[in-house]
């Protein structure tokens, strides 16, 4: 596959040339630098696959196995690459069922053109075969959404999609074609988008405010950053740290922050949430400046809103003008790229450090190592725990692997225990929690970067809902590796069964196939191990095949994910046990 | 907080589906719209939203106002208070030819409330009164004994007490949607 930059565009974009509406949807892609797509036929995008065949060594194809996994595998690519994904389905249930995907990328902003195949214009509003009305389902979902029923109607729609997708806060993007528009024909010519004049991808930094926040950053005795994935993708990664280390600031990420700093760099404390680390969260209440740099205070992070930081002044960096004081009062609003941003602080931040501040959040951390990390990571017991799993795994990638997980106990262990090295590292579904996104988007992530080693992090609850994904697997040979940690249960809510509801396991316990068999059927290296002794070379195993591999690791049935702040209390109320 | 009733005016290019777009962002909060107007504004080319929302906090209206903004199509949005705007609604009422004869309490009330006569057909007469949401409600309950067979009123619309114009924002915007 060639690596094509997102930029290059047609050579001459003025002159024309009479072609239909599908080969212009393949070159619109081709224009935009698209050389992988993810989909899957059907009746009313066939003049359009027709097309893809024309045009497949331009344009490579992946053909899912479900369309949910296209959208998870364009957003896996998007978010490994740092381009836009492209996913592309039939009318109907092809595009019913890209909705999963496109609320997905919304709320974790990933840029991502979604194509949809319609019934002909005459027949739009009448129940015609496979009809929906996909662009009314996305709308509050989506970035932005347009139908086209015009063949002329494509490049702008196109050029203004990948634009709307890839700048400002990113976001899914939907483009529904209706069949007369791929058939009809045109006088094609390509310009990409540059501006939209109701559109401002990138505000205006406002001086007086850059000094107002760095007066407060000046005078803080205990400031406290909290980075979130807008660091990762406004590739502010240099910028975050200079600053940072300048002021010698405690930083923690957020889970979609993940991998924007070196996990063992020294002012990198942890990471929020709920199933954050015990420092991180109980020095929320502890900070006098609180720096939150492109994250949006989910509830996750917060708990009990009224009770998160209210000590603080809070200085918020944020690319998203409604995720300004959406959750928490902001005293200086930075509205603006978090890279300018951090760029143009920099030479107003005085050189400090915060020696003894950054020691409160390093005991924290022995007591979280006392309480919750020793017995997980280094259990005496006989039955495996994830979070050595994941300890292990760090030993063998060197923390230099792609981390993509799946929803529930094993993705807070891998959050809460992968190391990174490298940005754009750790892949998962934090907004929407979508089970299933593991596979499919550990695919698209090693297709998005091959020279990188992807490890699917996934529950046995999880993978079995695109298991069928494996296939792509089969018969596009990605050598993605699949770590799955077996409980036998859809552990995390057996866990909150056991905490919240007495241990009334109302739906959790799972009767498993045999991964391994499954593995054998598509063809995959597997192995599976529940002995301690094996961990490590099973791991070491995995990785150095040349190829797909599965290996299943089977776990403590009962385990629990902590520390944890229970739905709803103060991030102070973290618990331990 | 106190509850208050808002009236928003947003600006976009009147495109297909963004009606949708922009009532999403009141619905997924499951705020109910009270009435919701579309007309062109002072600058060729784009359309006004009037919108208005019953006792909600400001806090919440900011919250909706800003998500509105940044929909892609939308060129602005703000949000008023009852103090912030002039507004009016029109309301036309349907009454039988008879309750509106010279002389008649019929027309007393249609004198009174300062409403007029929009047109005389064969059986019925049409009135019509332009005011606030209460005076066009208490000609309706002044009518009402006498007979409606049909009323309809519009929706509200509004005109803005701030004096910097549509065209500013719209020049500013501009600029900064090429930064
Ligand atoms: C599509 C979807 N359905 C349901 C849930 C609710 N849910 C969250 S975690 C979880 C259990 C996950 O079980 P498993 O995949 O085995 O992972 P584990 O928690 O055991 O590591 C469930 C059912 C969800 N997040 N996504």
């Amino acid at each position: 596959m060639s690596t094509t930059s997102q930029q290059k565009t047609e050579a001459n974009p003025t002159t024309t040339e009479r072609i239909t509406g599908s080969e212009a949807v393949v070159r619109c892609l081709i224009a935009e630098g698209v050389d992988l797509l993810f989909g899957y036929p059907g009746g009313a995008i066939m003049p359009v696959y027709d097309e893809l065949y024309k045009y497949k060594d331009e344009l490579h194809h992946v053909l899912v196995r479900h369309e949910q996994g296209a959208t998870h595998a364009a957003q896996g690519y998007a978010r490994a690459s740092g381009r836009v994904g492209v996913a592309i389905a039939t009318s109907g249930p092809g595009a019913t069922n890209l909705i999963t995907g496109v609320a997905d990328a919304m709320i974790d902003s990933t840029p991502m053109v979604c194509i949809t195949g319609q019934v002909p214009k005459d027949l739009l509003g009448s129940d015609a075969f496979q009809e929906c009305d996909i662009i009314g389902v996305s709308i509050p979902v989506s970035k932005w959404g347009f139908q086209i029923t015009e063949a002329s109607e494509i490049p702008a729609v196109f050029a203004k999609a990948f634009y709307v997708a890839k700048s400002g806060r990113p976001g899914p993007v939907v483009i529904d074609i209706t069949k007369n528009a791929q058939f009809g024909e045109f006088d094609f010519s390509y310009e990409p988008c540059t501006n939209i004049s109701t559109y401002v991808p990138r505000p205006i930094l406002k001086k007086e405010k850059l000094q107002e926040a760095a007066d407060l950053i000046n005078n803080a005795e205990k400031p406290y950053v909290l980075f979130g994935q807008g660091v990762i993708l406004s590739e502010a990664e240099a910028e975050l740290k200079a600053l940072v280390e300048k002021a010698g600031i405690p930083s923690a990420w957020t889970i979609m922050g993940l991998s924007a700093m070196d996990t063992d760099h020294p002012l990198n404390v942890g990471m929020l949430g709920m199933h954050g680390n015990y420092g991180p969260n109980v020095m929320i209440n502890q900070c006098d400046v609180m720096i939150a740099i492109g994250m949006r205070f989910d509830d996750r992070v917060t708990g009990n809103l009224s009770k998160f930081g209210k000590q603080a002044k809070v200085i918020h960096i944020e690319i998203d003008r409604s995720e300004i004081d959406k959750n928490v009062k902001t005293d200086v609003a930075i509205h603006g790229d978090a890279k300018e941003a951090m760029a143009s602080l920099l030479p107003l931040i005085k050189e400090q450090q915060h020696e003894s501040w950054l020691q409160e959040f390093r005991d924290c951390d022995q007591k979280e190592y006392e309480i919750v990390i020793k017995d997980e990571c280094e259990p005496t017991d006989s039955t495996l725990t994830m979070g050595e799993t994941i300890k292990k795994l760090n030993e063998v990638t060197g923390g230099n692997a792609i981390i993509v997980t799946d929803v529930g106990q094993h993705q807070m262990v891998a959050c809460r225990y992968a190391e990174f090295r490298q940005s754009k590292s750790n892949i998962t579904s934090g907004g929407l929690g979508t089970m299933g996104f593991g596979l499919p988007a550990a695919i698209g992530a090693k297709l998005g970067a091959p020279e990188r080693d992807v490890i699917c992090v996934v529950g046995d609850g999880g993978i079995q809902m695109t298991i069928e994904e494996l296939g792509v697997i089969l018969q596009t040979d990605v050598h993605v590796k699949i770590l799955l940690l077996n409980n036998e249960f859809l552990g995390m809510v057996r866990q909150w069964q056991q905490l919240f509801f007495d241990k009334r396991y109302s739906a959790t316990e799972m009767v498993n196939p045999n991964f391994q068999l499954i593995a054998k059927a598509y063809d995959i290296e597997s192995n599976k191990v529940s002995e301690r002794e094996n961990l490590s070379d099973s791991l070491k195993k995995m990785i150095e095949h040349d190829g797909a591999y599965l290996l299943e690791v089977m776990v403590g049935k009962e385990n629990n994910v902590f520390p944890m702040v229970p739905a709803g209390a103060a991030v102070a109320d973290i618990r331990l046990e | 907080m106190s509850k208050e009733n808002f009236t928003f005016a947003v600006f976009s290019e009147n495109k297909a589906g963004l009606l949708q777009r922009v009532v999403s962002g009141f619905t997924r909060r499951k705020i109910n719209i009270e009435s919701l107007t579309v007309s062109e504004s002072e600058v060729p080319g784009i359309h006004r939203y009037t919108i208005v929302v019953e006792g909600l906090d400001e806090a919440l209206v900011k919250k909706v106002c800003t998500a509105l903004e940044k929909q892609v199509d939308v060129q602005k949005a703000f949000y008023y208070r009852e103090s912030d705007i002039i507004y009016r609604e029109i309301a036309m009422y349907k009454v039988r030819a008879e309750s509106m004869k010279e002389g008649s309490p019929g027309l007393a009330i249609v004198d009174k409330h300062h409403a007029r006569i929009l047109s005389v057909e064969e059986g019925f007469t049409v009135i019509q009164k332009t005011g606030r949401r209460e005076a066009t409600q208490a000609l309706f309950v002044e009518l009402e004994p006498h007979g409606i067979l049909e009323f309809v009123r519009s929706g509200r619309i509004a005109i803005s007490r701030p004096m910097k114009q549509l065209k500013t924002y719209l020049d500013e915007l501009a600029l900064a949607s090429t930064h």
